[in-house]
């Protein structure tokens, strides 16, 4: 019985023992961790059921329309106000100049106006470019900010995804893919 | 300038002294001293004074805005109020931990103080143990987080303070919550050094319920004092969200509240010794997770302040330090202490207490788990979730009901054994509590089964716990606390079920209606204050009544650092608040506002006070018989 | 005297019944138009925002909390039920973005842990109050 007690005693100590080294070097790793979420990219296909304006013309299309005659589709959401973006405008040139990608952009919460002053002054790198006035079509992609890139196949899956601003990396890494 | 230094060198000198106290406390323990000699109380006294002096020294350097002072530069402005910029001295990660260190140092002080009539070898071991979590803090202010340092060149404006914690509550928020919170420091060395010097009875637990009483009582205040702010500052009228920083002052709080009727039973009986030793550890060690969480930024929280991790290590090594630390002391000296225990008999009040100690307890284990589960998930997984309220709701209501139930008749158990009588008393409380509830529900307009029980519980506890005032031998500690909780409770319940909330962008003339209340957007103005501007805007509130009900609604604009804060304007009543606040909407020339009705705010936050006035009325008639 | 004392049990206990059944017999009378306000700030309050992290969609002011209300509005407008709404934002932004992390593989131990912690404490106890002694 008293050797049953110990046994039973040093079991207990043991697993404490065991669950306080874990805790430690969980904690211990989770401090080195990104603590901002960020949405991972899914396998999911975006979803393209639902109409779009274009922002010069101001005519109304099913986004699925569009999405149709390449192998790749890059959409850009963007913004007149948002400063990142303009930084990145270089990046989205490089990629209309040098890869068969049709760039897509979503004008995010703008004005018409700054908009196209906007593409005056940085250049325009969007095959076609709709409004999103009250940012539900972003929503519709699962972004939640400006500037936010996905490079998406002819099966509407998304390969990549972008939160910020593109990079050197990033055009390298579009540029990798799309070759293929 | 010559003051940082001082305060720099008089930290060091702190750091000596405790090296000092160590040893020497080591050395007498071998010798076996009738009495601690003068030197050693002479040196905590000094050791107090050393972190004292650092402590003054920063407030000056914030008060004179030395920003030769990297904390200073870092965390003030010259144009703030002199009182943000004295309570600015905690509201950062340095000062903070200087401030902890205060405390830490301050309550050790207090129980040499108070232990004078306690076993010399005990007091001798309390501060020993004590001064391993003394040294581990100083080594770790002055490695990682020293309040001193210097900046060159010397900059002639500083950053300023993060406007959403220039508020009166949050000022004085920290210290009260440090006082708890680190309060149970002496507790956790108290405990071990009862352990090792076979102490472990019923004057020990006579003697350390002042503590757990006092930590008790701050850490109730902290954590009030932090939901009034939340309520007033964060702009969006709650008070409790189950955020992680939140939680981690709730646990501490749950343990000691569980601790705090355990050591009467110790006190009375003799019983539950090693479950109380096991309380007293996790209560410490509790504050310490806490204070790792918070101060490592380990948290994805409206809280938590950008960090680097070499303190998050050094906390968490120090952590595990101490508890396995604890865990040794308590493997090798349990068999010592807790002879086999007489046996409780199925009706009495210790049966009572193991029950309040079994709930609180998995009460605890939610709130940890549900803390620290998504950490442990990321790490092990890489899956990311949020445990918000709906998890926390969903364990702890349901239980909250049978344990309200035993709340309210423990209190009428007898020690040892108890005999029921059911008399007609009991019958007319339970009839009143459920005509109470009934009606309560039926006014709230929630018809629902689990709502309606949950009111016959809080309200039988109410009713309870009064009834007991007419008893002969009255203990106020206990019904004040209890009564407390229980219109705690109610008013929670009736807070979130009656709450009424309407959103509207409108410009100025505009008005719109709540219930039967019309609420007019008068005009708006600018004013200018010291160190910020603010847009003004004046409501009209009619209610059902025709009565005129102004409020003025802000949003600031604080310069250093340049932030936008929306200002609640809240008009209480007895039964009521009504809350509004603004908001500028980019690129529109009308304003998002959001007018709510919170009934039974104030309640909430007088029930809390109710609930700390029972830890008083426990600490100041400790010389009578005190049950809990 | 004794049989007075019973009846006027009985009676205690009438009345207990007596309002027991008033309550059941209430009728659940909450109006549930096919669409309401209420329903949206039900599910923003229950999304985590992804610009201010410490807070709920329906307490932010931010951009992104803005237009994520208009959409929960259009999407229940167009039909959707709660559920649908919770499970394609779940799809879009993970289920980091709700606060209720729901039963899955996941947070099964979440959930299971504090109740079996529950119960062993119950076991415990138990065994001590009903020693024999």
């Amino acid at each position: 019985m008293q050797f049953l007690e110990k046994i039973k005693k040093s079991i207990f100590s043991l697993i404490i023992l065991i669950l306080l080294i874990i805790s430690f070097f969980v904690f211990k790793f989770a401090l080195q961790k990104e603590k901002i979420y960020t949405p991972k990219i899914t396998d999911n296909q975006i979803f393209t059921d639902f109409k779009v304006q274009f922002l010069i013309d101001e005519k109304q299309v099913n986004f699925n329309k569009v999405l149709t005659g390449k192998n790749f589709y890059l959409i850009n959401i963007w913004s007149s106000w948002c400063e990142p973006c303009k930084d990145e405008s270089k990046y989205l040139l490089e990629l209309k100049n040098n890869t068969p990608i049709m760039m897509i952009g979503i004008n995010y919460k703008d004005k018409k106006k700054n908009a196209l002053n906007f593409l005056k002054l940085y250049g325009d790198p969007f095959e076609k470019i709709f409004v999103d006035k009250q940012g539900l079509i972003s929503i519709n992609f699962g972004a939640y900010g400006v500037p936010e890139t996905f490079l998406i196949n002819n099966d509407n899956k998304v390969l990549k995804k972008y939160i910020g601003p593109l990079n050197d990396e990033d055009v390298y890494e579009i540029k990798k893919i799309t070759k293929n | 300038m010559i003051i940082s230094q001082l305060g720099y060198y008089s930290l060091i000198f702190g750091l000596l002294t405790s090296i000092f106290i160590f040893f020497n406390s080591s050395i007498q323990l071998k010798k076996n001293n009738p009495i601690i000699s003068d030197k050693i109380t002479g040196l905590i006294g000094f050791q107090f004074f050393f972190v004292f002096i650092s402590f003054i020294s920063l407030i000056y350097s914030f008060i004179i805005s030395d920003f030769s002072n990297e904390t200073v530069y870092n965390n003030s402005h010259t144009t703030k109020p002199l009182f943000y910029k004295i309570t600015g001295t905690w509201g950062n990660h340095e000062g903070s931990l200087l401030l902890w260190l205060l405390v830490l140092s301050g309550v050790l002080l207090g129980f040499i103080f108070k232990s004078r009539n306690e076993p010399t070898n005990y007091r001798l071991l309390t501060t020993l143990l004590h001064q391993i979590i003394v040294i581990g803090f100083f080594v770790f202010v002055l490695k990682t987080s020293n309040p001193f340092n210097e900046i060159f060149p010397v900059q002639q404006e500083g950053l300023g303070l993060n406007p959403i914690l220039q508020d009166p509550a949050l000022g004085i928020h920290p210290p009260i919550l440090y006082l708890g919170y680190v309060g149970t420091s002496i507790i956790f060395s108290a405990a071990l050094a009862s352990m090792i010097s076979n102490y472990l009875n019923k004057s020990w637990a006579k003697n350390i319920k002042f503590w757990i009483l006092f930590s008790w009582i701050f850490l109730t205040g902290g954590i009030l004092l932090g939901s009034v702010w939340a309520y007033y500052e964060l702009g969006w009228g709650g008070f409790w969200f189950w955020d992680p920083v939140e939680n981690v002052s709730l646990m501490p709080w749950l343990s000691l509240t569980a601790l705090l009727h355990c050591i009467v039973t110790l006190e009375k009986r003799e019983l539950f010794k090693k479950w109380t030793i096991v309380l007293c550890i996790i209560t410490f060690t509790l504050s310490m997770v806490g204070t790792f969480l918070v101060r490592s930024g380990i948290l994805n929280s409206v809280h938590t302040f950008a960090n680097d991790p070499s303190r998050g290590i050094y906390i968490l090594t120090f952590l595990l330090v101490l508890v396995l630390l604890s865990f040794v002391i308590f493997m090798i000296y349990e068999n010592k202490n807790f002879t086999q225990e007489s046996g409780i008999f199925t009706l009495s009040k210790e049966t009572a207490i193991l029950i309040n100690n079994w709930f609180i307890l998995y009460f605890l284990s939610v709130v940890l788990i549900g803390t620290i589960y998504p950490i442990f998930l990321d790490v092990i997984l890489d899956e990311q979730i949020s445990v918000g309220p709906p998890f926390y709701n969903k364990l702890i209501l349901p239980f909250l009901i049978p344990f309200v139930l035993f709340m309210s008749i423990g209190p009428s158990m007898k020690w040892i054994k108890t005999n029921f009588k059911i008399k007609a008393k009991s019958f007319l409380v339970i009839i009143f509590t459920l005509i109470l509830s009934f009606f309560t529900v039926y006014f709230v307009g929630e018809k629902n089964i689990f709502i309606l029980l949950l009111f016959i519980g809080f309200f039988y506890l109410l009713l309870k716990s009064l009834d007991q005032l007419r008893e002969k031998t009255k203990n106020f500690a206990q019904i004040f606390s209890h009564t407390g909780f229980s219109l705690l409770l109610i008013s929670i319940l009736l807070n979130s079920f009656s709450s009424k909330e309407i959103i509207k962008n409108i410009q100025v003339g505009e008005s719109f209606t709540l219930k039967n209340e019309k609420i007019i957007f008068k005009k708006i103005a600018i004013e200018k204050e010291k160190n910020y501007e603010s847009i003004v805007g004046f409501f009209e509130i009619l209610d059902d009544k025709n009565r005129i009900i102004n409020l003025q609604p802000e949003i600031r604009i604080y310069n250093e650092p340049e932030t936008a804060t929306s200002e609640a304007s809240i008009k209480t009543t007895l039964f009521k608040d009504r809350f509004i606040t603004i908001n500028i909407i980019k690129d529109q020339n009308f304003f998002n506002v959001r007018y709510q009705h919170k009934p039974f705010m104030i309640w909430i936050w007088i029930s809390t006070l109710i609930i700390m006035l029972g830890g008083m009325f426990a600490i100041f008639r400790k010389n009578k018989e005190v049950n809990i | 005297m004794r049989m007075f004392m019973k009846s006027k049990k009985l009676l205690k206990i009438k009345i207990l019944i007596i309002l027991i059944l008033t309550f059941l017999s209430f009728k659940n009378t909450a109006v549930s138009s096919s669409f309401s306000e209420e329903q949206t700030v039900n599910i923003t309050k229950n999304l985590r925002c992804l610009i201010c992290q410490g807070q709920t969609i329906h307490e932010s002011n931010s951009d992104f909390a803005e237009s994520m209300k208009k959409y929960i509005k259009s999407e229940l407008e167009n039909g959707k039920t709660n559920d649908e709404v919770f499970s394609s934002l779940i799809e879009k932004y993970g289920q980091w973005i709700v606060y209720d992390p729901g039963i899955s593989r996941n947070t099964l131990l979440l959930w299971a842990l504090p109740l079996l912690l529950f119960l062993i404490g119950g076991v415990i106890i138990a065994k001590k109050i009903f020693r024999k002694i």
